[in-house]
């Protein structure tokens, strides 16, 4: 079984209080902040080294990023994956979630297909949750969201548990498929010292457009659908309420107010 | 001069974080009230790879040798100080065993120490005193086949959690009057004494040991007879010291985060306390002592795997790494006010564990000794 993992790299969320928008670019500042996996993309890697250990085959990775996104990619080869592909070329930065589920297709057709590709039910930075649905929607495959539970058989379909709101469809799907993973999953491996060396004996190639096949439409900032129109920091702000009355009575009313906001 | 870390390295960190973020701080607790090492932590460290971080491949290691050491006990002792207390001596033992067995006592001895079925010892101090390694009590005596050892050996880390022992005993007179002997838990008089209570680190096991006509195989000795004295001074040397160094600097990262953290949330005369100079200025030395920490402990740590002689340099960065969290830890307090001295705070258990630290693997007045004499070289 071939299992493809979209994974991104993200700022480290122990780090975001360090993060800072760029005023004139529009951009997010970076100096200082670590990168780490995208947390669900963990998930869904953990949940092909354990497909690829109960059927057999091999977990590809694959990533749009930066050329410095070397080292992210070697964690996920140190977490079990056979083979990382990073797709950096100048021609896709700033794409939009249809630009990169465009680049990310266009890769996995280039590797050969896949008979499941998993990816994290959303990023922590851009928070769209859009780029599975696309992915598939490029490649022409079903597509199923909020995955808690895989059962699967090396013939015939999976069973798949997808959460929503109150509780969790029970769905049988059949490969090749596009699943996107919820933490409730699985809980990813720790990376061993052994790991870390038998990761650098493993292939993590970069492929630039050439190879990537994407061409030249929707990907890119200028050819992207969605256009950012501005991006900037709320401002803060503060401000105290004496609330009057007995602390009971205060404490009534506090509760209420928490309640009306959603809190409870 | 290249200060970057690999890849490698920067991964081993990370990996070592996660994984000490996540296991450690439920055990903490019980690790304080109770002074025990949680043993069954130790075959899971061995799956990660720590227990043999400087131990060769064919004997179960990953051979990543001693800057990838540093930057593990780091980690650990960033969260939990006592963890590579204990971890630090395990590494000593199996750097003896390393560098002194014969082919036989490497195959025997090395694989569970590195997935962690059991923990190692070195124990070289007498109740007469540690510094004076020479003037150690402890004898051994060959009788055919066989050593006896009479003595006893105190403040020995790991004690009461480890099968096998590397034992300095006494069997003739001067410097080449001391040898190295592996020693089995099991070996008939072998005997545990009574367990420490310390101030700091209390969940890394401390006690004694005695042997009564303890009798141990002449195949247990290790390297040479009259090598003794080469092999403790080149483990505390070589892995002791710079062991101890990555404890302090995991004590002092601790630090500093407590303290940041602190000064920022604390709030005095309407603003937080981060915006009075007088902690900043506390701030910026424990910073400043971090930081110095870091460099001496990764220099000794590149030099051993550049195979470089490291005796002064080994002395230098333990004083210094240990000396400096004690010093940053009471800074810390002072910036706590009253909270510091509280059970609930971090800060006062990261005092007594740092001081915990000074007298380890060599007390600052022998680091002095030897730092001294390149001092005194600088002359010429």
């Amino acid at each position: 079984m071939k299992i493809v993992v979209c994974l991104k790299p993200v700022p480290d969320p122990k780090d975001w209080g360090k993060l800072k928008l760029d005023p004139e670019t529009k951009t997010l500042v970076r100096t200082g902040v670590g990168t780490v996996i995208n947390p669900l993309d963990k998930h869904a890697l953990e949940a092909a080294l354990v497909l690829r250990d109960e059927l057999g085959g091999s977990v590809l990775v694959v990533s749009m990023a930066p050329p410095d996104a070397g080292p992210v990619l070697k964690e996920a080869l140190a977490m079990g994956a056979d083979e990382a592909y990073l797709l950096s070329d100048r021609a896709f930065a700033g794409s939009d979630t249809l630009g990169t589920a465009h680049v990310l297709a266009s890769a996995i057709e280039a590797l050969g297909g896949s008979d499941v590709i998993l990816c994290g039910d959303e990023t922590i930075d851009g928070g769209t949750a859009q780029v599975s649905a696309q992915v598939a929607e490029f490649l022409g495959l079903p597509n199923l969201m909020h995955v808690s539970h895989i059962q699967a058989q090396a013939e015939g379909p999976f069973v798949v548990h997808s959460q929503v709101e109150q509780g969790h469809l029970v769905v049988e799907i059949a490969p090749p498929l596009v699943l996107s993973v919820v933490k409730e999953l699985n809980t990813p491996r720790y990376v061993t010292m052994m790991d870390i060396l038998d990761a650098e004996e493993k292939p993590l190639v970069t492929w630039d457009n050439e190879q990537v096949c994407a061409g030249e439409s929707c990907v890119g900032l200028a050819d992207s659908p969605t256009q950012m129109a501005d991006l900037f920091a709320p401002p803060k702000k503060k401000q105290a309420e004496m609330l009057p009355g007995t602390p009971r009575e205060q404490a009534r009313e506090l509760a209420g107010r928490l309640r009306r906001l959603g809190f409870c | 001069m290249d200060f970057a870390f690999s890849d490698r390295e920067e991964l081993l960190r990370k990996s070592v974080r996660e994984w000490a973020e996540q296991e450690l701080p439920p055990r903490m607790e019980e690790m304080e009230e109770t002074g025990e090492f949680p043993m069954d932590l130790m075959p899971a460290m061995g799956r990660m790879g720590f227990c043999g971080v400087i131990t060769p491949k064919q004997y179960g290691g990953t051979e990543m040798g001693n800057l990838a050491r540093i930057l593990v006990l780091e980690e650990l002792g960033t969260v939990c100080p006592a963890i590579p207390m204990a971890m630090q001596v395990h590494h000593m033992c199996t750097y003896a065993l390393v560098t002194n067995g014969s082919e036989a006592q490497k195959e025997k001895y090395l694989p569970p120490l590195v997935k962690g079925e059991t923990m190692g010892v070195v124990a070289v101090t007498d109740p007469s005193g540690g510094s004076d390694v020479a003037g150690m009590q402890t004898s051994a005596e060959k009788k055919g086949d066989t050593w006896i050892l009479n003595g006893r050996k105190c403040f020995i880390t790991n004690s009461h959690h480890s099968d096998i022992w590397v034992v300095i005993a006494k069997t003739g007179e001067g410097r080449k009057g001391l040898s190295a002997f592996i020693v089995e838990k099991d070996f008939p008089g072998a005997v545990l004494g009574r367990k420490e209570h310390k101030v700091g680190l209390r969940g890394a096991n401390t006690g004694e040991m005695a042997f009564q006509d303890c009798e141990v195989p002449a195949e247990n000795l290790l390297g040479e007879e009259g090598a003794g004295m080469g092999v403790a001074l080149s483990d505390i040397t070589n892995c002791g010291r710079p062991g101890m160094t990555a404890v302090g600097l995991g004590i002092l990262n601790a630090v500093l985060k407590e303290a940041a953290k602190f000064a920022n949330e604390r709030t005095l005369y309407g603003k937080p306390i981060a915006r009075l100079q007088s902690i900043q200025n506390h701030l910026a030395e424990i910073y400043q002592d971090r930081e110095l920490a870091r460099l001496a402990a990764y220099r000794v740590g590149w030099m051993l795997d550049q195979g470089m002689r490291v005796d002064t340099e080994s002395a230098l960065a333990k004083s210094f790494a240990c000396e400096a969290a004690a010093r940053s830890a009471r800074k810390a307090i002072e910036l706590h006010g009253s909270y510091g001295i509280m059970n609930e705070y971090a800060v006062q258990r990261l005092l007594r564990d740092a001081i915990v630290t000074i007298p380890a693997g060599g007390t600052a007045e022998i680091a002095k000794l030897v730092m001294s004499r390149a001092a005194l070289a600088a002359a010429s």
